[in-house]
């Protein structure tokens, strides 16, 4: 069992070893090259961002210890030895977060709808005005850079307090988001149904509604229901500028140092974000089980 | 032609459907299905609208006021060059945090992700615990860890960059514990049958399959957060958001819009670039 092994004469190996050297060596070379560009990148960013390794050892105390102010009650005994005493504001906290839900319910809906008609109107496959596409995507386009808690916050001037700004800007951040993300799936269907309606006479509306919606219809459900997740989060924090649900409540408790609330809100929080992310999912995996099986 | 398909249709019209009822005739189980989740997500929506007290009123009111404060938008420009470079400069703030949260995340979650990697670790509590607390870290919010993280190192940027750092550390630690699951386990058996160890194993073998992934990844954060980093300020964590936040509640519009302006630039010139550096990355691995 005994192997010889080929090596090649040494006039061409020489050639084959110094282009490999050559590879090696360029491929370090970038290395470096990105590694000191990261470097500097890094070093202009610790001191934009202020960043103070001392005080944050110094502090860092703290963070632990705010975890543990979070656990204890104001008679200083830990939370969970007094559940009723903990989560007393239970009922006005349950509400504010159906408040939340609701206004990332109602949003989302809202905004699929409207991104929903958007995507069709700046799909490449289903319009040929250039100009009207560009239009539609700009506008998608601006709905979801500025962040939703900005358009919250400039609706709170123009609405008043209240859930109905959260709503609307929610409804704006996830008509650009879904919008954009509907399109490509819209771009990327097969477009032989839609040629077949056409051919038998069906109009755009038709060539829609039985060509492209059947095919996009599940796809386009379980983005909503991604979205949706997403939103809850957002509502959840939309309230620090005075735009309705468990928001402001929480701002306020942690503002004014009232720790054992501001554990029992973010409990509440999480465990309802996690509860809705657990549902949605199983919802989405059917979802796309179904498109998978036709 | 279409009239041709018609005429021939309606002609042979009882025998199609003799022979093909099923599928002409509308299937009455699903549909009664489909009309029971549209009917109840009406439902819901509508009882939304109520307890939201949202009314078309109220909404047409709201927009009077919206067209003045755009036309006051109108002409966004500050007041004066002191201003401009000012918010200058907290944009730049606001990159070094969104650059400095992700990098941190990073570094975090690489370690992280390998254990709750179920092919790395294959202990299955270390793997449900690292999963649970990644999940707790993820549905909290950015803004909700800046408030936190201001108890800490006190207001300023550097709490912000924590309080990105913290919120993405769980998301990233999930992409990253996923991308070393669906990694090929071919390299990793090779290197094994060699007589590798197992730290060469993941150096040689996973390591390059993911490492690719995981920059683009990193990249797209990157991007996600220049805009979480935006409005970080304001809660007083660094970065160009408190001052859009003050001219806001000043009521100082041509400051806000200009503002705003120069985000969505800074955003798409940020976008451009990562997205020609992903496909640079992604591609020199194809």
């Amino acid at each position: 069992m005994s192997h010889t092994v080929l090596v090649l004469p040494e006039a061409q190996l020489a050639p084959l070893l110094r282009a490999y050297d050559a590879a090696v060596a360029a491929k370090q070379r970038q290395l470096a090259i990105g590694l000191l560009l990261a470097a500097v990148a890094l070093a202009l960013s610790v001191i934009g961002a202020e960043v103070h390794p001392a005080k944050f050892w110094e502090n860092i105390g703290n963070f632990t210890s705010y975890f543990g102010r979070l656990s204890h009650l104001d008679s200083g005994d830990h939370v969970w030895t007094d559940p009723a005493e903990w989560f007393w504001g239970l009922k006005r906290w349950s509400l504010l977060l159906g408040e939340t839900i609701m206004i990332a319910y109602v949003g989302t809906l809202t905004g699929s709808v409207f991104g929903f008609v958007g995507s069709f109107l700046c799909s490449r496959n289903l319009v040929k005005s250039a100009a009207l596409r560009f239009a539609v995507r700009r506008t998608l386009e601006f709905c979801r850079t500025v962040p939703d808690i900005v358009f919250a916050m400039i609706f709170v001037v123009a609405f008043s307090l209240g859930a109905l700004p959260g709503m609307l800007a929610i409804t704006i951040h996830t008509t650009g988001a879904l919008g954009k993300l509907f399109s490509e799936v819209v771009e990327s269907i097969n477009m032989k149904p839609v040629e077949g309606i056409a051919a038998t006479g069906g109009s755009w509306f038709a060539q829609v509604r039985y060509g492209v919606i059947p095919q996009v219809l599940s796809n386009f459900a379980s983005y909503a229901l991604l979205r949706f997740e997403v939103n809850v989060r957002g509502a959840a924090v939309i309230g620090f500028v005075g735009a309705g649900g468990i928001g402001e409540e929480l701002i306020v408790a942690i503002r004014k140092f009232f720790y054992s609330d501001v554990s029992a809100i973010l409990l509440m929080i999480v465990v309802c974000v996690m509860l809705i992310d657990t549902i949605s999912e199983k919802l989405r995996h059917r979802l796309l089980a179904m498109d998978s099986g036709r | 032609m279409s009239n041709g398909l018609r005429a021939a249709f309606l002609a042979d019209r009882v025998g199609i459907e003799a022979r093909h009822g099923a599928l002409l005739r509308p299937n009455a189980r699903s549909r009664a299905g489909t009309l029971a989740i549209v009917g109840f997500g009406l439902a819901l929506y509508l009882a939304g609208l109520v307890t939201l007290d949202i009314s078309p009123l109220r909404i047409l009111g709201g927009f009077n006021r919206l067209f003045d404060i755009f036309a006051l938008m109108w002409r966004p420009l500050p007041g004066g060059w002191a201003k401009v470079q000012l918010y200058v400069n907290a944009l730049g703030q606001t990159l070094a945090i969104a650059f400095l949260g992700t990098l941190l995340a990073a570094t975090l979650a690489i370690p992280v992700g390998f254990i709750a990697a179920r092919n790395v670790v294959a202990n299955r509590i270390a793997h449900l615990l690292a999963r649970r607390s990644l999940d707790t870290v993820r549905s909290i919010d950015t803004l909700i860890w800046a408030l936190i993280w201001i108890n800490v190192v006190g207001l300023g940027p550097f709490a912000g960059a924590l309080a990105i750092m913290s919120s993405d550390f769980g998301a990233f630690g999930k992409l990253m514990s996923e991308a070393i699951e669906t990694a090929d386990r071919k390299p990793v058996e090779g290197i094994v049958s060699t007589g590798g160890g197992r730290l060469a194993a993941i150096r040689f073998g996973i390591l390059p399959q993911v490492l690719p992934v995981f920059a683009s990844q990193m990249l797209y954060f990157f991007e996600s957060n220049t805009r979480s980093a935006t409005i970080i300020g304001i809660v007083g964590a660094g970065g160009i958001g408190l001052w859009l936040s003050e001219a806001i509640r000043m009521l100082e519009w041509r400051d806000a819009a200009f503002i705003i302006i120069l985000v969505l630039i800074t955003v798409a010139v940020i976008d451009l670039v990562s997205q020609k550096l992903r496909a640079a990355i992604v591609g020199r691995r194809g």
